[in-house]
């Protein structure tokens, strides 16, 4: 059923840490390791060595800049399905194929009964679904449903991949919808955020902010800018200097 | 967004169908076109035939054509599901409305009520087709009522324009049926240039700030996640010179309105054959029209995901 069910009191979902995500890839790569194996398998690649690459991934790490000067700042945002609660991508199916889960909330494609038509991945504000070329049908980001509640796997390792994977924590997994989960506490904690909550799919995803800078350069004693060193024009590197600026 | 040439061809064809059938079917039932047979049997073939190569040419843009059946089966939630079913319903009055003219030579009575169901049917469809656009959300430049307006007067248009070369041809074009094209296209007209006005000085809400969450400042792309156009870029990040949009809105004016205009005021002042030559060169320029007004509806929007690849506004 395309319909969006009512009552899903859990919630699972990431939260996600833009102030420590180094931007490493690690979590887009073992995200395709696991999946293409699971689930939504394969994570089709097409010409993989060639000058065209294309290929089915479910996270993926863009870098963006914002603010000037002292107030500049980098940031490394990993995006990945939102598992949003007012799911479009899911109402829009034509066929039943795209489906929410009453049980955790979890955003799911029935591949078998998937015509292809793409009109969940126009549905979709962030892009959260890529279309597989070679199988004529849309995938997208599980959640990791197959790990999460995978028993031959330790209790440790129920967690999805991307998660799992992170070297500096950037990536948390648990229930959104219960107050009091480890999840829940850090969303209230640091402030995290909807994205694009103007668009009115209320993305079961959170995003926590970068953290204020404490200290700025000149309180540290730095130098607005930085003088280029002059040399006197002797000795070895003044003859350095001599040749390179020839 | 990717301009796919199945789902231009798609919308266009069906869309002129729908109105056309609707237009025969409303006048066939009030008696103002003649119960004739060939004329009825070529003018309804033209009209169905435009819609049912219009939807074969919709499955040809699916990743599974073979499964293009399970796309009825969503209407409580899903308007292309909604498209699908009406779509497969009004063949049904349709196709009997088609029997009582063309065999018995009847559109009234019971061939009249499905008629008018089959014009209703028609209209709804057309309807559905542009709730599909209209519902989504991430893409301003349909998410708003200009894009049920486009595709209900354009279908009506097209189908006054056909209909005319058609009854000219069978020199049964009546006075309503040359001044309908005349009514019609400039309704036409105005939506489609209210439309251009409205995508001209409104955009998203959204902007990369939003789409990041990233407060302070205005949010640059500095790296994409990778070396190549993926899937998201070349189906909803397509984008079209701002020149050639120009030119293209130029064209859509010409061909789509202008032309097809005059020459349905020619059918009322000259005779047949000349009427029905002015009949036919209408058509035919809103057929070219009409591939250049789809192309830049498609074209021309703009999809939130292109916030997150460098775009400033969506």
């Amino acid at each position: 059923m395309t319909t969006l069910p009512t009552t899903s009191t859990t919630k699972l979902g990431l939260v996600i840490d833009l102030d420590t995500c180094v931007g490493c890839q690690a979590c887009v790569t073992n995200c395709k390791e696991w999946n293409t194996g699971g689930h939504s398998a394969p994570l089709t690649d097409l010409n993989p060595y060639g000058d065209k690459v294309d290929g089915v991934w479910f996270n993926r790490v863009h870098t963006f800049e914002y603010g000037l000067g002292d107030k500049a700042r980098t940031v490394n945002f990993p995006k990945s399905c939102l598992h949003c609660e007012n799911a479009a991508c899911v109402t829009v199916c034509p066929t039943g194929a795209s489906y929410k889960r009453a049980s955790d909330g979890i955003v799911l494609v029935d591949h078998d009964k998937c015509i292809g038509c793409k009109l969940c991945s126009w549905a979709c504000p962030y892009g959260a679904r890529e279309f597989d070329e070679d199988e004529g049908v849309m995938k997208k980001c599980t959640l990791c449903v197959d790990r999460i509640y995978n028993e031959n796997l330790d209790e440790v390792d129920r967690q999805p991949a991307c998660v799992i994977t992170c070297p500096s924590k950037a990536r948390h997994f648990g229930d959104l919808g219960d107050p009091d989960s480890d999840v829940s506490k850090l969303v209230a904690e640091r402030g995290g955020y909807d994205l694009m909550p103007e668009q009115g799919y209320k993305p079961t995803n959170k995003y926590l902010p970068p953290r204020p800078r404490k200290l700025t350069g000149a309180a540290i004693g730095a130098q607005e800018s930085l003088q280029p060193v002059k040399t006197n024009g002797k000795g070895f590197l003044g003859w350095v200097d001599k040749v390179l600026t020839r | 967004m990717h301009p796919a040439y199945s789902v231009i061809f798609f919308t266009t064809a069906s869309g002129a169908g729908y109105g056309m059938l609707a237009l025969m079917a409303i006048l066939g039932t009030a008696g103002v076109l003649p119960a004739d047979r060939w004329f009825g049997f070529v003018g309804l073939a033209l009209a169905l035939g435009l819609i049912t190569a219009g939807l074969l040419s919709s499955t040809f843009h699916l990743g599974r054509p073979e499964r293009a059946w399970r796309a009825v089966s969503q209407w409580r939630s899903s308007w292309l599901a909604r498209e699908g079913v009406l779509a497969i319903l009004t063949y049904i009055p349709a196709g009997l409305f088609g029997i009582g003219w063309v065999f018995l030579e009847q559109t009234s009575g019971f061939w009249g009520v499905m008629g008018v169901l089959a014009a209703i049917g028609a209209f709804l469809t057309i309807v559905c087709t542009s709730m599909i656009y209209r519902s989504l959300k991430p893409i301003h430049q349909w998410h708003n009522d200009w894009t049920i307006a486009g595709y209900v007067a354009l279908g009506f248009a097209s189908g006054a324009v056909a209909l005319s070369f058609v009854a000219h041809l069978f020199d049964v074009a009546g006075p309503v049926v040359k001044a309908l094209p005349v009514v019609l296209v400039p309704v036409a007209w105005a939506v489609k240039a209210g439309y251009w006005a409205f995508i001209d000085r409104t955009g998203s809400l959204s902007t990369p700030n939003t789409a990041t969450g990233l407060r302070g400042g205005a949010v640059r792309s500095v790296d994409w996640p990778h070396t190549q156009e993926n899937y998201l870029q070349k189906e909803m990040g397509f984008q079209v010179a701002r020149k050639h949009a120009t030119k293209l809105r130029t064209v859509a004016h010409a061909l789509t309105f202008a032309v097809p205009l005059a020459f349905a005021v020619l059918t009322l002042l000259v005779p047949n054959p000349l009427a029905g030559i002015a009949a036919f060169v209408a058509l035919a320029s809103m057929a070219g029209g009409l591939l250049a007004e789809r192309w830049l509806f498609f074209a021309e929007a703009k999809h939130t995901v292109t916030l997150f690849y460098g775009a400033e506004a969506a």
